[in-house]
């Protein structure tokens, strides 16, 4: 009896060993992670994975001969999970290049995979300025926003038309502190103050206390530094008792898809920062049409984003005839890029994909023509203009 | 302005005004509890996540059937309810000769169950449920807009608690159930269907759990993570009160909440921890909990 | 024992050797086997409470958590060695099993396990909080460094040696342990709590060391998780991993030395099979596999293999 055991063990074994490793080479492997049921799941989400499926169709479905897969996981906003998953792709599965975001937590957990790996890694929908600032790696390209545009943007723009005190409600991990730092500097710099700050978890639904204490500080301008469901309750929340009354609430990240959610009653004269919009152009126009037969959706940013990064990954792979990661970074680092997400980006020395970005306001229920035209132009901002002229000096990567 | 340890009252207010409101909840939560175990000798870990699906049952009730809030707060504990006394049918009921710690364990499987269910099929974050028509809107209170909604919750919550006090405590069902749980075998001599009785409580307990999820429908978003996170701190609320004591479940429901509300404006980052704390003060000063009749 | 008994023991731990040091070299992924081993390891360290003394502590992932985040700090902020790391890191699990065991030990059941979750929830809000351990975004970039600066543990290989050989050394810890005359004692106490109080034992002295020597072993098993896989999250102290390891502690056989660590690898894999999956019903799965052991499996796999042949493993 216990001899079996054992030879049933070893037999699990064997078992185990065989179904493990996928034969690498004969195929190009570009993984998505993503949170697909948490709080940014309709920001980036399963949208993302579409949107990373369409590029790769458009682009032909193989590459210098061979065909192209995409895995997907959900990193339930867990960098445990999502620090694994890449990791185990790239042990196992052959993987070429990550794009994943929507957190950026999980982000930089899988930034230090990347430079472990070697793996191009694309960070699209996290928004920490610090993926290209102390947490950067000469692997991580930076893609569709980051804190400090954000900051330089909706921020500046309040500051301007007389909100000077703030209270900030931050969600509390790398993202939100990054968000409400960026912002913070914003408002100094154009003679406001800081009243005070509260911290509230990732995934807080009942805002009352914090929302409270911001009421208390008497500050004129409300700053969400969160995002997703985060910030639509939070809103909701600031509406209910009656704070949106007596103080301006200041969007720091806001998706289309959250103003969908919040209804143009709730959201309209809202400031915000992006840098993609579906019903810029006739370009924009035509791939959102395809998105949204498909998703049933009208796509973020993000979802843009996804679109373009894998794009511009496969184009470098066929430009230098290989998926050495050293060649397709340097490849993608002196390449400009021009497609639906943005003309004439370039990604800088920290991995920042520089490039335009808007401020919008939303628009009143009267002003909105048709279903989802929620934004009109305020500002155009060159990218330049939102993230500096130089890059981030807390890189390593950045000769000083 | 006035303060309070440096902190403005209008502030201070506000936030009493609050806890007030999740006290209430609490209450009520650990009445179930406090009930379930009380009568039972059964540690419901899967409370939370009947909490969680009176509110799915809310929320589906409301988006596919249209079934409005008030039909709602009838319906959806009753439907739990039923779900509770399938449970304690099939599987509670075995465990009761064996060691506590089994249906403990039980109920923790059950609450994953629930929970990786409503996961799979709603996803991990909040749906919206709205705020029903006749109670939008606030009360100004001077130091704050408090919504007519949650003034609500705070009325029916503690109404309810009353109103199971009182039916435990001084009528004749009552009694009947307090017989029945200290000396099982003496009541069904008298003729007492025990095991109906044991039933029906566990259905009762569980119902209370779903009424509380419809009230917080509202003010949290339902999410199939609702219930986890609230479970451990209503424990806590039952262990500080005295595991068989109703009225003790009930008041220290609603002071930790209040407590809870205080260290949010004077000390926040001790917020999450404040009911752990002090149930580890109460238990070095007096184990059986502040109300509480059972022995170690 | 018969020398019939004893030859079928040592060839069954014998093969047992044998895989596991042969394991990296048959193509498995060495990272995975690994998070194998620490899980094991933890598994055990939970059975010293809930097989050998009966006690369910509900909030165990506090040792294992708090350990692995006090090693990653020393070793990634403070510099300090490896072993010096992963010794800190079980000190202050010991330390913290102290502090709970001391509340939670004067009670039995159901309020001992009311009480060690409650605490261990307020160990895992400090987590939250506490500014070295990086709150939501965890600690990452631990280095595995090396073993007292000779040998480099940075190579997949060499860790799982070094994993394998802490786990082999804490699973004969164990034994010792429980066929030692405290072990006795243990079993005496769980066997009649009363009748041992009578015989003069300080019940409440062995209770609380048993509690001690389990938050430290399980400490250890959360630090070298922490070097195997680089990174510490609030998931390592969440209420999540406290009740997995009741759970392959449950399906493993409490009460038996092997049964914790095949629950682990059992449930282990199991989740990372079903990863590819949607998460959310892999918790499903869990959830009913914890009912189905507590209502009709409650030896556990190896309790059951043991009941039939009629002797321990």
């Amino acid at each position: 009896m216990l001899k079996s055991a054992a030879i049933a063990l070893c037999v699990l074994a064997g078992l185990l060993a065989v179904s493990q490793v996928r034969a690498a080479g004969e195929q190009v492997v570009i993984g998505v992670i993503e949170d697909l049921s948490g709080v940014y799941a309709d920001t980036g989400g399963q949208g993302s994975i579409e949107a990373s499926t369409m590029a790769i169709a458009d682009f032909g479905g193989t590459v210098l001969g061979k065909k192209i897969i995409l895995l997907s996981v959900d990193h339930q906003n867990k960098p445990d999970i999502g620090a694994s998953k890449f990791r185990e792709w790239a042990d196992q599965q052959g993987l070429n290049a990550l794009l994943a975001g929507s957190n950026t937590g999980v982000s930089i957990a899988m930034a230090k995979v990347a430079a472990a790996k070697k793996v191009p890694f694309f960070a699209v929908g996290a928004g920490g300025a610090s993926l290209t600032g102390a947490d950067c790696t000469p692997y991580t390209v930076h893609y569709v926003y980051d804190t400090t545009a954000l900051g330089n943007g909706t921020a500046s723009a309040i500051v301007r038309e007389g909100g000077k005190t703030w209270f900030f409600v931050t969600a509390d991990y790398a993202f939100g502190t990054q968000l409400q730092d960026a912002a913070a500097r914003v408002v100094l710099a154009n003679g406001g103050k800081v009243l005070g700050a509260v911290r509230a978890p990732l995934g807080t639904t009942d805002y009352s206390s914090f929302l409270l204490q911001a009421q208390a500080s008497r500050a004129q301008v409300l700053g969400l530094a969160n995002a997703g469901t985060d910030f639509i309750n939070s809103l909701k929340a600031a509406d209910e008792f009656g704070i949106t009354k007596t103080m301006r609430p200041a969007a720091l990240l806001t998706f289309i898809t959250d103003i969908h959610s919040l209804t143009l009653q709730t959201a309209q004269g809202l400031y915000l920062t992006t840098s993609w919009y579906w019903d810029l152009n006739d370009e924009t126009r035509g791939f959102a049409k395809r998105f949204f037969a498909k998703v049933k959706k009208q796509p973020t940013m993000a979802h843009a984003g996804y679109y373009s990064a894998t794009l511009q990954y496969l184009n470098a792979v066929k430009a230098v005839g290989s998926t050495d990661p050293g060649l397709v970074m340097a490849q993608l680092k002196k390449s400009r890029i021009n497609d639906v997400f943005t003309k004439n980006g370039y990604i800088r020395a920290d991995g920042l994909m520089v490039h335009t970005m808007y401020v919008m306001q939303v628009k009143t229920p009267a002003e909105s023509k048709n279903p989802w035209d929620y934004y009109k132009v305020v500002k155009v901002m060159s990218g330049e203009e939102a993230d500096g002229s130089q890059a981030d000096p807390a890189c390593v990567l950045v000769k000083k | 302005m006035t303060t309070v340890f440096g902190v403005p009252l209008p502030a201070i207010l506000g936030q009493l005004m609050l806890g007030l409101v999740n006290g209430s909840f609490y209450a009520l939560l650990s009445l179930g509890l406090a009930v379930i175990f009380g009568l039972l000798g059964v540690v419901n870990f899967a409370h939370g996540a009947f909490y969680m699906l009176g509110a799915f049952a809310a929320y589906v009730g409301l988006e596919t059937f249209g079934v409005n809030y008030w039909c709602a707060l009838i319906l959806a504990p009753l439907t739990v309810g039923i779900l509770g006394i399938v449970i304690e049918r099939l599987f509670l009921r075995h465990l009761y000769q064996l060691d506590p710690l089994y249906g403990l364990l039980l109920t923790f499987g059950i609450a994953l169950i629930a929970e990786g269910i409503m996961r799979g099929l709603f996803g991990a974050s909040g749906k919206s449920y709205p705020v029903p028509d006749s109670l939008r809107g606030g009360f100004n209170l001077g130091f704050m807009v408090l919504p007519i909604y949650r003034a609500w919750v705070i009325f029916a919550s503690l109404s309810i608690c009353g109103a199971s006090w009182f039916l435990i405590e001084r009528t004749r069902l009552g009694a009947t159930l307090r017989a029945a749980t200290e000396n099982a075998h003496l009541a069904q001599a008298f003729g007492i269907n025990v095991p109906l009785i044991v039933m029906m409580t566990y259905g009762a307990g569980v119902a209370l759990a779903a009424l509380a999820g419809v009230l917080a429908a509202p003010v949290v978003q339902v999410s199939p993570l609702m219930g986890s996170s609230l479970v451990i701190v209503v424990f806590a609320v039952v262990v500080i009160g005295g595991m068989g004591s109703i009225l003790g479940a009930i008041a220290s429901g609603v002071v930790l909440g209040l407590i809870e509300g205080l260290t949010k404006v004077i000390y926040p980052e001790a917020s999450n921890v404040v009911v752990f704390v002090i149930m580890a003060v109460v238990l070095i000063w007096r184990p059986n909990g502040l109300f509480g009749r059972e022995s170690p | 024992m018969s020398a019939k008994d004893r030859f079928a023991k040592v060839w069954l731990y014998g093969v047992l050797a044998i895989v596991g040091l042969a394991a990296p070299w048959l193509g498995l992924y060495p990272v995975f086997l690994m998070k194998l081993l620490c899980f094991s390891l933890f598994a055990c360290a939970f059975n010293l409470l809930l097989g050998y003394t009966k006690m369910l502590s509900f909030g165990h992932a506090a040792y294992f958590g708090s350990s692995a985040y006090v090693t990653g700090w020393l070793v990634t902020a403070q510099g300090w060695g490896t072993i010096a790391g992963i010794l800190g890191g079980v000190a202050v699990a010991a330390l913290l099993g102290l502090a709970i065991g001391a509340l939670a030990v004067r009670r039995q059941g159901i309020y001992f396990a009311m009480i060690t979750l409650a605490l261990s929830q307020l160990v895992f809000f400090v987590c939250l909080q506490a500014p070295f351990t990086g709150g939501e975004n965890g600690l990452q970039g631990i280095p595995r460094g090396s073993v007292f600066g000779i040998i480099d543990l940075g190579g997949d290989a060499a860790m799982y040696y070094f994993v394998l050989a802490a786990f082999a050394a804490v699973y004969v810890l164990i034994r010792r342990i429980v066929h030692s005359p405290f072990g006795q004692v243990l079993k005496a106490i769980r066997a009649n709590e009363p009748r041992a109080t009578s015989l003069g034992y300080k019940v409440d002295r062995y209770k609380l060391l048993a509690f001690v020597l389990s938050a430290g072993l399980a400490g250890l098993a959360g630090s070298l998780k922490a070097l195997v896989l680089g990174f510490v999250t609030l998931s390592d102290v969440s209420q999540a991993t406290s009740g997995e390891v009741i759970l392959m502690t449950l399906l493993g056989g409490s009460g038996t030395f092997l049964g914790p660590a095949l629950g682990a690898i059992l449930v282990i894999s199991l989740q990372e099979y079903l990863s590819g999956l949607v998460g959310a019903w892999v918790s499903v799965m869990i959830g009913a596999i914890f009912v189905v052991c507590v209502t009709a499996f409650r030896r556990g796999f190896i309790g059951e293999i043991e009941r039939r042949l009629a002797r321990r493993i």
